[in-house]
């Protein structure tokens, strides 16, 4: 192996580590979803069959709420303070004068949040399924699509919070105030599909509200409309943009 | 033979020079000292050796090579202690170094490293919870884990006890004698004196003076520092009358000062002679690299400098 693949795996590993250190990280990404999931499956009227739109009931249209979740605690929470962070505490200039990148840490990130992020979504689609009987994506291979381009999104977007903040106050300050809006447009509060109609298409330009409908379709069986994947996809070019411009090293 | 070469190095942030036009040269097996008041431009200097900055203008080489164009060679036989840098608050001190270990091909032996620097029993421990003088054994280490021929080392003792400070002075002279060449960041002139066997005084981004201490104290005008508490008071008009002397000083309890020369010594003794005057805890010392430094950068205080340029 060469150094820089060597370096790679070296750092890869000790950021393995250093995750599993971080309860409240894990929690946010991993527990809270599926708590949420399960505490609103926990209510009766939610399983009434009929209540949501398309014959569906509520709980059917709350996995892709807690998948989308996930991806949006990483993407607005967790990614951009660990990276913050890292460049607040000079750790990315010290990996400069080394052997080593300071892109390793970046692809670390990554690449852990994926594996963090899946594994969360896992856990959502199976307590939804074993715990309140949802039904499993009709249409896996769309859902595997839209869950990718979004992931693609809340990833971009947890680089540019990191890349535009100068401290990992205004990280936390900024993924905050952005947090709020990704859950409402995810359908934390209503599900996007029971939103009104004026407010939904309003909702379908957001990067979450569009994979919210990307995913449902998916969910239903059908292919996931190429304008909500559009939508997504757009939003995660635009903020990967404003990412690779604004990032500094240190 | 030298290791690193510094040619009419410039660099400006916002079109304010910090480094203006600064040379020098470190032989292989030295320390080399970078004194300067804060924002002299020191950290930029060897942030330019370590390949962090791109220079306007001027030319660095170390051992040959440039550090932006050769990066990664030059991070492969050059090891850095950054001012004012951390690791992961919960990686711990074993786990850094075997993770810096991996970068590099022929990487120095860990459980060695850790003996030296009085690390091994502190291998478990984690960043956060480290001391100090602990941090930067720990940067040492760090900054020696890949067997480099240069360390850059930059304000290792700042914030430091005087204890750990003089225990890291012994390292670094253990880090020279094992043949590796120091590159030493500092503003503390006892450190300067004790470690470095030449010293380039950086001011406002230009070399005010390079020399061996010894040599840096002997170019000083006032090399020699008298005081005494005279039996009756003197006429202060007889004391700046004195050859040599620099400054004249007196303390609330009539205690006098006196900067000057071996001359101004001779000449106060038989002023004191003349008046019939008695010395009362007559000292003549010779100046230390402070006065010598405080003499090369008077005229301007260092307070109304930025702490460090970014």
């Amino acid at each position: 192996m060469s150094t820089v693949t060597t370096a790679h795996t070296a750092v890869l590993k000790t950021e393995a580590k250093l995750f599993r250190r971080e309860p409240g990280a894990l929690f946010w990404l991993v527990v809270f979803p599926s708590a949420l999931l399960t505490i609103l499956g926990l209510i009766p009227a939610f399983r009434e069959p009929g209540a949501a739109p398309g014959g569906l009931r509520v709980i059917d249209l709350y996995v892709p709420v807690a998948v989308l979740l996930a991806l949006s605690v990483a993407g607005v929470q967790t990614m951009p303070a660990q990276l913050t962070g890292y460049r607040e505490r000079g750790i990315l200039r010290r990996l400069s004068t080394t052997p080593a990148r300071p892109s390793s840490l970046l692809l670390a990130s990554l690449v852990l949040h994926a594996v963090v992020v899946l594994g969360s979504v896992l856990l959502a689609l199976a307590i939804g399924r074993l715990a309140f009987g949802v039904a499993l994506p009709a249409q896996p291979a769309g859902y595997v699509l839209a869950l990718l381009i979004t992931a693609f999104a809340a990833f971009a977007l947890g680089c540019a919070l990191a890349a535009v903040p100068r401290t990992v106050k205004a990280a936390q300050t900024l993924g905050t105030v952005v947090f709020f809006p990704m859950m409402f447009t995810a359908g934390v509060w209503i599900p996007v599909q029971s939103m009104p109609e004026t407010l939904r298409h309003l909702v379908e330009w957001s990067p979450l509200g569009a994979a919210s409908q990307a995913l449902g379709q998916a969910a239903a069986g059908h292919w996931p409309s190429w304008s909500h994947l559009g939508v997504t996809g757009l939003w995660a070019v635009l903020l990967l943009t404003v990412a690779a411009r604004r990032f500094r090293w240190e | 033979m030298s290791i690193i070469e510094v040619k009419g190095l410039r660099r400006a942030y916002g079109g304010r020079p910090v480094v203006d036009g600064i040379s020098f040269t470190v032989d292989e097996g030295e320390i080399f000292g970078i004194l300067g008041p804060n924002g002299a431009g020191k950290t930029t200097t060897v942030e330019c050796v370590e390949g962090l900055r791109v220079p306007d203008a001027g030319t660095v080489r170390v051992a040959g090579l440039d550090p932006i164009a050769d990066h990664d060679r030059v991070t492969r036989l050059l090891g850095a202690q950054l001012q004012e840098s951390e690791l992961q608050p919960k990686l711990t001190v074993g786990e850094a170094l075997e993770l810096y270990s991996a970068f590099y091909q022929d990487p120095a032996d860990r459980g060695h490293l850790a003996d030296r620097l009085g690390l091994t029993d502190l291998l478990g421990r984690r960043f956060g919870k480290l001391s100090g003088g602990q941090k930067q054994r720990l940067f040492i280490a760090l900054a020696l884990i890949g067997n480099p021929r240069v360390v850059v080392l930059d304000e290792l003792t700042t914030g430091l006890d005087p204890r750990s400070r003089r225990d890291t002075w012994r390292l670094i002279e253990e880090v020279r004698d094992s043949g590796v060449t120091v590159l030493l960041v500092t503003h503390f002139m006892e450190e300067a004196q004790r470690l470095c066997d030449r010293v380039a005084v950086i001011d406002r981004g230009r070399i005010a003076a390079l020399d061996t201490p010894a040599g840096l104290i002997r170019g000083a005008s006032a090399a020699t520092v008298i005081s005494f508490t005279p039996s009756r008071p003197l006429d202060p008009a007889d004391l700046t009358a004195l050859p040599a002397v620099t400054s004249t000083s007196r303390d609330r309890d009539g205690r006098i000062t006196l900067h000057g020369a071996d001359d101004t010594v001779t000449a106060l003794l038989s002023l004191l002679a003349r008046h019939s005057v008695t010395a009362g805890r007559l000292r003549v010392v010779d100046a230390t690299l402070d006065d010598a430094f405080l003499d090369l950068t008077a005229g301007h205080g260092a307070t109304d400098l930025i702490d460090r340029e970014s």
